[in-house]
């Protein structure tokens, strides 16, 4: 028994100045950045900051979108970085870098409940995590043919929206319910301080957007780090490429003692006790930390190459088979027939500077940046009833809850993928060196006339002629003296659309106090984004 | 391998196997020169070659390389009328024959090898009797004086009807008429369409057109019959060519006479042949009840499209001078001459 106990490894108190330490200050700065950068796209703090940079620098959404436009958008080349630092030094940047990552790895250690040896086994490889590769795969391959749906599963697309539309709404709501109930209304916590400008946002579908985080997240109880090593898509990119790494994890084998302690905290479950899997590896260098005898090191010199399996365990049949579920996949997406030019929703109204739509589809990774910019609360997530199961959280505008500001072009400021081209307020507005081609028309509007105060109910009312903000102004009225029910002579003005001077901006829609099924309403025919979506020939006395 | 290395503390006999300095090299040459080899295409300035860069978004728009319609016209002989009409007679296929004689027959505007296009109107899903479409007897001669007089390589028929285009096709009697003469049918689907560019043309300067038919066409033929129409008046030759515009046309209506006169442009034919044997009286151009046709027995010939129409309209439809605006566009737009006093043989039978 004492003999036993002698052999045990014996532990020296661990340096502070280590790689795993590094590696949290790096995750807790990232992690900071993002939330920063979720928190400063707004309107009054966005000051030129390039808050859509790590959605920039992801390589996913480079390549998706290039595959699937032939082109590199603005600043998408950024994602060459993240791809030049795998190159060098592995998937570092799941486990330094992506704040998704740091999120499942955070969530995994609060709540872990196992013990060493259940430990052990939970960061076991399993075949299962190929299924990344195989998600990759039909991703890339729908990219390619115009149907880009990495954004889905991309964790910075994915974290994005779930924190601009479930988690920044939640915190909202959670600091004005403390004030109210603490009774301490606007004294320390202010949710103005949020999202100056607006109350209290809503996201249409936000709770299925925070249901598909918590589901993720919860996974970490049952499996470790279960989205970064099954599912993620970014992660299967960057394994790819990690094989080629010049620094990796290296095992020496001459001061192994097959004691198994570096599998007790492996992030990646990359097998560091025996071959280490290069595609899987996350670089977390807790191994290095967790090993008695100081056999693992990540390093560029003397590598045993015969100690390490470098590809990603697909095998030829699966990535076959994932290429042709991918193929199969397309026509499954894209022939829904809910978004055509024929049979497409009146509620799929885009954001000013969106492309047509096919090519919109091309471009969007439903990050819904453009939707935590927006300054009004008009661009929501979009559900199935809008866009489709190819459209599911894209930006459409829902001018029930908001309306677009005529002078704001904050959404084409941030989009990363130019899904939303960038434009200025004088391209919006069709003044300067684009009055050739006329104002950018969101839609048109429409009256509903059984619904309109002075038209149904002789009621005088035209909150819409007022707010219309073009010049001379798209909502018109015919004038009418008349006696009413109650004998009362009553000036009505009748409001009506002129649809010529129409660019679709919804303050009407928004402003109506009919707030059920509005009396006013605009529907996206006639955006001047699409020929075949254009409602009017000619514009009378307009320049077009 | 050394005998030094081989002695391991806990594998005596396991060999390392450490990379290899060329290999090594050779991997960092391949990462820098692979990342290099992105980075430029992702981050060189638009202009250099091979850049994929897009700063502004307008650089991935797709491109439609627009095409362009030939002139199909042929120089008819001297003194030949521009207008050709032809009544009577025992069969609409005799009348066609009569019709073309003064120019020397099809002969004339067709030369043997070439490729012809005929332009039937089969927008419905209608019975021939009911004058909404193109009489199949005339087609079925036109063809073959194509393949046989004129000894023509091919002769496309084509149009994109409003209806389910087999559907029309074949209850107008279009289909079999086409191909027991010998001729081929272009149904549209939708990679028939190219965009074409008609240069001053108002509405359609730049519109999607069903091209596969025209691909390489040498003649076009449009064989339109003379119906009323309830916005434009009168649906003949010149509207025939609406059969060929893709694209949502139906915004077309907001301006009908622009772009009546506007197809003028788009297509010169070769030759433009009325059918006045089923003639749509009212209730154009969809017509449906036998009672809205008057029997005629007409067929014309014409090399001047406004013209031609002018004269069905005057003649055939019995309206007048008052003549739809869309004929006198085209004559702005110099694609014919509306005053066809003395420039009409009626042909004798």
């Amino acid at each position: 028994m004492s003999q036993r106990l002698e052999k045990l490894p014996v532990y020296e108190p661990k340096r502070l100045l280590r790689l795993t330490n590094a590696r949290i200050l790096s995750q807790v700065f990232f992690f900071a950045a993002f939330v920063l950068a979720v928190w400063a796209t707004w309107t009054s703090r966005l000051g030129g900051y390039p808050v859509s940079r790590i959605l920039e620098m992801d390589p996913l959404v480079t390549l998706s979108t290039a595959l699937a436009t032939g082109y590199v958008y603005r600043f998408l080349g950024w994602g060459l970085l993240i791809l030049g630092l795998t190159l060098v030094f592995g998937r570092v940047f799941c486990n330094w870098i992506c704040p998704y990552g740091t999120l499942h790895q955070f969530v995994g250690w609060l709540f872990n409940t196992r013990t060493s040896a259940e430990r052990w086994a939970s960061n076991r490889y399993r075949p299962i995590y190929y299924l990344k590769y195989a998600i990759l795969t039909v991703f890339l391959i729908m990219s390619a043919f115009g149907a880009l749906q990495i954004g889905l599963l991309d964790p910075i697309c994915l974290m994005y929206r779930t924190f601009a539309t479930a988690v920044a709404p939640a915190s909202d709501a959670l600091v004005d319910t403390a004030n109210t109930r603490l009774g301490v209304d606007g004294v320390w916590l202010d949710s103005l301080k949020f999202a100056p400008g607006v109350e209290r946002r809503v996201f249409v579908g936000s709770f299925w957007i925070g249901t598909v985080l918590f589901l993720l997240v919860g996974m970490n109880v049952v499996i470790p780090r279960f989205f970064c090593r099954a599912l993620c898509p970014l992660g299967a990119l960057l394994g790819v490429f990690s094989r080629f790494a010049l620094v990796r994890i290296n095992r020496d084998l001459h001061k192994c003692t097959d004691c198994n302690m570096c599998m007790a905290r492996c992030e990646g479950a990359s097998d560091p006790q025996s071959q280490v899997r290069l595609s899987e590896c996350f670089a977390c260098m807790n191994c290095i930390d967790d090993c008695p005898e100081d056999a693992l090191s990540y390093t560029m010199f003397r590598l045993d190459t015969k100690q390490v399996v470098p590809a990603p365990e697909m095998g030829r049949r699966r990535l076959v088979f994932a290429g042709i579920a991918g193929v199969a996949a397309l026509p499954l997406v894209k022939n829904n027939g809910v978004n055509t030019d024929e049979n497409y929703s009146d509620l799929l109204i885009r954001p000013p500077g969106s492309v047509e739509e096919s090519e919109f589809l091309e471009r969007c990774i439903k990050c819904d940046q453009c939707i935590n910019v927006c300054p009004t609360n008009v661009l929501q997530p979009a559900t199935f009833a809008e866009a489709g199961v190819e459209g599911l959280w894209t930006p459409v505008m829902n001018f029930n809850i908001g309306h677009c500001q005529l002078k704001c072009t904050l959404c084409s400021e941030v989009c990363p993928t130019g899904a939303i081209r960038k434009i200025t307020v004088e391209e919006k507005m069709g003044k300067g060196g684009f009055t050739k081609d006329g104002p950018i028309r969101l839609g048109t509007a429409f009256y509903d006339f059984g619904r309109c105060l002075p038209h149904a109910m002789e009621i005088p009312c035209v909150v819409c002629e007022e707010v219309c903000p073009t010049s001379p102004k798209a909502i018109q009225t015919k004038d009418v003296e008349t006696k009413d029910v109650f004998g009362k002579i009553v000036v009505l003005n009748k409001p009506f659309i002129v649809p010529d001077l129409c660019i679709g901006c919804g303050i009407c829609q928004t402003e109506c106090p009919v707030t059920d099924s509005r009396a006013v309403y605009v529907t996206p025919v006639g955006e001047s984004r699409s020929t075949e979506r254009r409602l009017l020939l000619n514009h009378r006395g307009v320049t077009v | 391998m050394s005998e030094g290395e081989k002695t391991g503390k806990q594998h005596p006999d396991y060999v390392k196997a450490p990379m290899s300095r060329r290999r090594f090299a050779s991997r960092v040459a391949a990462v820098l020169g692979l990342g290099g080899a992105a980075g430029y295409l992702a981050g060189a300035p638009a202009g250099w070659p091979l850049s994929l860069r897009d700063p502004t978004g307008r650089r991935s728009e797709p491109v439609k390389k627009p095409v362009q319609l030939g002139d199909y016209r042929v120089a008819v002989r001297a003194g030949a009328p521009d207008v050709t009409v032809a009544r009577g007679g025992p069969s609409i296929a005799q009348r066609l024959r009569r019709a073309l004689a003064p120019y020397g027959g099809i002969e004339a505007f067709v030369s043997p090898g070439d490729i012809v296009m005929v332009k039937p109107n089969v927008a419905f899903d209608r019975a021939p009797i009911l004058g909404a479409t193109s009489q199949p007897e005339l087609l079925t001669e036109l063809i073959k004086l194509l393949l046989i007089d004129a000894r023509a390589q091919e002769v496309r028929v084509a149009d994109n009807p409003i209806e389910s285009p087999p559907d029309c096709f074949e209850k107008s009697g279009i289909r079999r008429a086409t191909e027991e003469a010998g001729g081929r049918i272009y149904l549209p689907d939708s990679t028939a369409f190219k965009m074409l560019n008609t240069p001053g043309a108002t509405l359609i300067e730049y519109w999607p057109v069903f091209h596969r038919p025209l691909t390489n066409v040498d003649k076009v033929i449009g064989v339109a019959p003379v119906k009323d129409h309830n916005l434009c008046h009168a649906s003949m030759g010149m509207k025939n060519w609406y059969g060929l515009l893709g694209g949502r046309r139906n915004q077309f209506h907001q301006d009908i006479h622009e772009i009546v006169s506007d197809l003028s442009l788009m297509m010169r034919p070769t030759l433009t042949i009325l059918d006045g044997s089923q003639i749509l009286m009212k209730n154009g151009p969809t017509g449906g009840d036998p009672s809205d046709v008057k029997p005629g027995d007409a067929v014309l010939c014409g090399v001047d499209p406004v013209a031609l129409d002018a004269w069905a309209f005057e003649h055939l439809l019995e309206r007048g001078r008052r003549y739809p605006r869309y004929l006198e566009m085209a004559q702005g737009k110099r694609t014919g001459i509306l005053d066809w006093t003395g420039r009409v043989e009626e042909v004798a039978s």
